[in-house]
């Protein structure tokens, strides 16, 4: 019944949603199963890598959410992600217990080598798995909450509100350099040895991280259609298309932007908390506004407004991405700004409307012929 | 459009005054006195120039008043204090005898009901024609009950009733950004209508209309008049005349002439700030 109305008008997030499902099916088997001279072998590097995809594409549904939906464009949504990654990598570190380099019982290496005594009082707790889950949501929601009540309650919005989230995610980045701050300054927090008791290092792990980012990644998904398919998902757009509008109909437009964008927040903790254990590390420069920007040409790319769209824009980029930097490592910033002109112009729906797009263009052909 | 005859809206200035909105935290209005919108010395200025100065307006339960003025008189800065978009420096408003609208923000006035249609036509053009009035007519607008909301059948009925009233039946289920022009302006009517109001704020309504479209638009706005209080702002002479019972000339933010239509086109003041032109 649910399912039934979260997925009837959309076809493209039904063939998605399969498509995850056959690759989350097979990528396990032909990492595990098939021997390593196999063809059909799947090595535990692209597993790990295809792993840190879905989680981008994670973060990219975050994004529409709050862009495609509610025209909110925020240009600091890797702020978040970088939180949910750190309070990740806070309990990963407090896993490491007395194997690091100097083998102390509690404080993590780099606090032994500052001289510190004992463990900062924001550390405590993340030595549990389930509060330190608990924190992957709720820092970067309660940040979001209140910079969100913030701007948006004295109506910042537009390109103004784009830059101060850009400013956001500098500022943290500046932060989290400083080593005063107890997260591990540049080099961030690294050298995790276990998650749960299994060695991240084993393929047994890095399949399971996969599998459990692409059920984070589905049921992200689900969770933004029942978003988007409610009367709220209607008021989102609804201010989208005309804020004044909605605010003359009786709706306070603050408390819905307020809620979504920290909704978005949280499932960008997610993506976050999941992308750390499988990329090994998390420093500050996850915070870098470029980041941000990345991620609005991933989804400007997959198309905004879709959600799937924006999944599948994530993934085509960062494919793009690791074959353009391993080949030609000078281009790649360039075919990214060009990717992002070519469907400003051409496709302003995204390629998720190029079927439709090319459609259109025969069609001019035709009657031209 | 010929529909003229609505049973469900509550009446004002009848015995059965006393039945309209109740909100729990406002109040209903009180309308002891006849006056459903009192305004009172109302001055805004802008960077110094006075966009309303001491204007004072009295509307009754119930009336059709139009207001006309030349550009810049302080038409819809008047409608920006109402409807709480603007704060104005100093002067009273009140919606009926107690509700001070000036300490209330934009939603809560809405829900209060007081509807107020935009001069340029502004309707959520990604919805349907039917999206956009389940959106005006939601009885509750917080968001966690908009999660979980669907659409009841008391709510379904009035916007039928709306849909009928404007004429838009059977284009409920089209996206409202297809619609024609006059289509839009209707919609946005009858997005305040779900809305139950009780004093409906129309700007400009027949700017770019076809002839048809404004005689079918003046039709609509006299049927309204009694069950609702209704302001008019408009440009249209022609259009005045053939509604308007009580006409209000602003002049530099302030009221230069109130009255009968036919006293108002003789009066030599308004001849000469505008009628003349």
């Amino acid at each position: 019944m649910l399912f039934r109305r979260l997925l009837t008008d959309d076809r493209g997030g039904r063939l998605f949603l399969a498509a995850l499902g056959v690759v989350t099916v097979i990528v396990p088997i032909a990492n595990l199963v098939m021997p390593p001279d196999s063809p059909l072998h799947v090595s535990t590097f692209t597993v790990a890598l295809l792993g840190k995809f879905l989680c981008y594409a994670l973060l990219a549904i975050a994004l529409d959410l709050v862009w495609g939906y509610a025209g909110i464009l925020s240009l600091g949504h890797g702020a978040f992600f970088a939180l949910g990654g750190y309070a990740m990598g806070m309990h990963l570190m407090r896993q490491i217990g007395s194997r690091g380099v100097y083998g102390h019982p509690e404080l993590p290496d780099f606090m032994v080598f500052l001289n510190w005594e004992k463990l900062p009082w924001y550390w405590h707790g993340f030595d549990m798995f389930w509060f330190a889950m608990l924190m992957v949501v709720l820092v970067p929601g309660a940040l979001a909450f209140v910079f969100g009540w913030l701007a948006f309650r004295s109506r910042v919005k537009g390109v103004y509100f784009s830059i101060i989230t850009q400013a956001m995610t500098y500022a943290l980045m500046l932060a989290f350099f400083r080593n005063e701050m107890g997260f591990g300054g540049n080099n961030g927090l690294t050298d995790f040895k276990d998650l749960l008791g299994a060695s991240l290092q084993a393929p047994s792990t890095r399949v399971a991280l996969f599998v459990v980012s692409a059920i984070a990644l589905a049921g992200g998904y689900l969770v933004c259609r029942y978003i988007v398919t409610s009367r709220l998902g209607r008021v989102l757009t609804a201010i989208r298309d005309s804020e004044d509008r909605v605010r003359f109909v009786g709706f306070k437009v603050e408390h819905y932007k307020v809620w979504v964008f920290t909704v978005s927040a949280m499932l960008a903790g997610l993506a976050g908390a999941l992308y750390v254990p499988q990329v090994g590390i998390i420093n500050p420069t996850e915070f870098q506004p470029l980041n941000s920007i990345e991620l609005v040409v991933w989804v400007a790319v997959g198309g905004r407004g879709t959600l799937y769209g924006a999944a599948l824009g994530a993934l085509a980029v960062n494919y793009a991405k690791s074959v353009l930097t391993v080949e030609f490592p000078d281009a790649w910033l360039f075919a990214l700004g060009a990717l992002f002109v070519i469907v400003t112009l051409l496709l302003p729906s995204g390629v998720s409307d190029a079927a439709a797009a090319i459609k259109r263009l025969l069609a001019r052909r035709l009657r031209h012929a | 459009m010929r529909e003229t005859t609505v049973t469900a809206e509550p009446a004002i200035g009848t015995e059965t005054a006393s039945t309209p909105i109740f909100d729990p935290v406002l109040g209903t209005p009180d309308i002891g006195q006849g006056w459903i919108l009192y305004l009172d010395g109302i001055t805004v200025s802008f960077d110094g120039f006075k966009a309303l100065d001491g204007l004072s307006l009295y509307v009754d339960a119930g009336e059709l008043r139009c207001v006309i003025g030349p550009n810049g008189a302080g038409k819809t800065t008047m409608m920006d204090v109402i409807t709480g978009k603007t704060r104005p420096d100093s002067g009273v408003a009140y919606f009926g005898r107690r509700i001070d609208l000036l300490k209330l923000d934009e939603p809560e006035i809405a829900s209060l009901g007081i509807g107020r249609k935009f001069q340029k036509p502004t309707v959520f053009s990604g919805h349907t024609v039917l999206e956009n009035l389940e959106l005006a007519g939601a009885p509750r607008k917080g968001v966690w009950h908009a999660l979980r909301a669907r659409m009841s059948g008391e709510e379904r009925d009035r916007i039928d009733e709306a849909l009928a009233i404007v004429g838009l039946a059977q284009h409920a289920h089209r996206p409202a950004g297809q619609l024609s022009h006059g289509q839009k302006q209707w919609l946005e009517i009858a997005m305040l209508l779900v809305q139950r109001p009780q004093l409906l704020l129309i700007d400009e309504p027949v700017a770019g209309m076809t002839r048809q479209e404004t005689e079918m638009t003046a039709e609509l706005l006299t049927s309204l008049a009694g069950k609702h209080s209704v302001v008019v702002v408009e440009h249209d002479m022609d259009f005045v005349r053939s509604i308007a019972r009580k006409v209000t000339v602003l002049h530099e933010g302030r009221v230069l002439a109130e009255g009968r239509m036919e006293d108002i086109q003789n009066d030599p003041r308004v001849v000469e700030v505008y009628l003349g032109e």
